[in-house]
């Protein structure tokens, strides 16, 4: 079979369209896990904002290791307490970071950890209190140098 | 294979119901499932996924770890101290193996 000169370009645009589209596809998928990934943990509600406050550096030069905190407000008694914190990285591979658990034995619902992120991408912390209600907070981390190897 | 060596910061003493803080770190490569090694395979996941702390026998503070946690993993949490007594840390590998430290804390 011979191509002509029209047939072969026709056929180069359209491999082109379909690598690009593949791209946006499965940067889309990233960001529904991360969207799944929250009603799962709310059980479907909407999360609002406040009460939670996510810290993490504008910039992180490396990606193998940067530093975040929550802080969630919390009288943290046996009647009302922050029963779990989520956090997700909606740009990396998987989206799940971490889930912790606090008690009223924690005292104040406040916890620092080290995380690997791949790219820039928004890093998520989804507070669930013990009266089932929902907070989140968000904060963009711009990364050099991304930390997840391969 | 036991090279994770925990590492953990407590008060020795502390006034009743004073919420503290605790620093842990245990070194672990907390290898991802994302790496290839150089001929082109996967190198397994093998990362610690649970880490608790207790004091004297209840749960103060747990965390379900994923493969975004950095090498070596770090925890800074808080504790409210009703009594004297021990704080117990434990570590649960992706390959069943447990690691664990115990702090004492006094108070006055």
């Amino acid at each position: 079979m011979k191509l002509t000169r029209r047939q072969a370009l026709a056929i180069s645009a359209g491999a082109a369209l379909a690598v690009v589209a593949g791209r946006a596809g499965s940067a889309h998928a990233a960001v529904d896990d991360t969207e799944k990934a929250i009603q799962d943990f709310t059980g479907g509600k909407s999360p609002e904002t406040g009460r939670i406050r996510l810290t993490a550096p504008e910039i992180a030069e490396n990606g193998n290791t940067v530093p975040i905190s929550v802080d969630v407000e919390s009288p943290m008694t046996a009647e009302d307490y922050v029963a779990s914190v989520l956090i997700l990285a909606d740009g990396n591979p998987n989206p799940d970071v971490a889930t912790l658990h606090f008690t009223p034995m924690s005292g104040s619902a406040t916890a620092t950890t080290r995380m690997r992120l791949a790219k820039t991408q928004n890093v998520i912390a989804v507070a669930k209190m013990s009266d089932g209600s929902v907070f989140m907070d968000k904060k963009e981390v711009k990364v050099t140098i991304g930390g997840c190897g391969g | 294979m036991s090279n994770a060596k925990p590492r953990i910061k407590v008060p020795k003493t502390a006034s009743k119901d004073e919420v503290i803080t605790i620093k842990t770190l245990i070194s672990h490569e907390m290898e991802s499932g994302q790496r290839k090694d150089k001929d082109g395979n996967t190198i397994p996941r093998k990362i610690i996924n649970r880490f608790t702390c207790t004091f004297n026998g209840q749960e103060v503070f747990s965390c379900d770890l994923d493969p975004a946690i950095a090498a070596n993993p770090y925890f800074e949490f808080s504790a409210k101290v009703p009594e004297s007594g021990t704080f117990t840390f434990e570590w649960v590998d992706d390959d069943g193996s447990v690691y664990s430290d115990k702090a004492e804390i006094e108070v006055s």
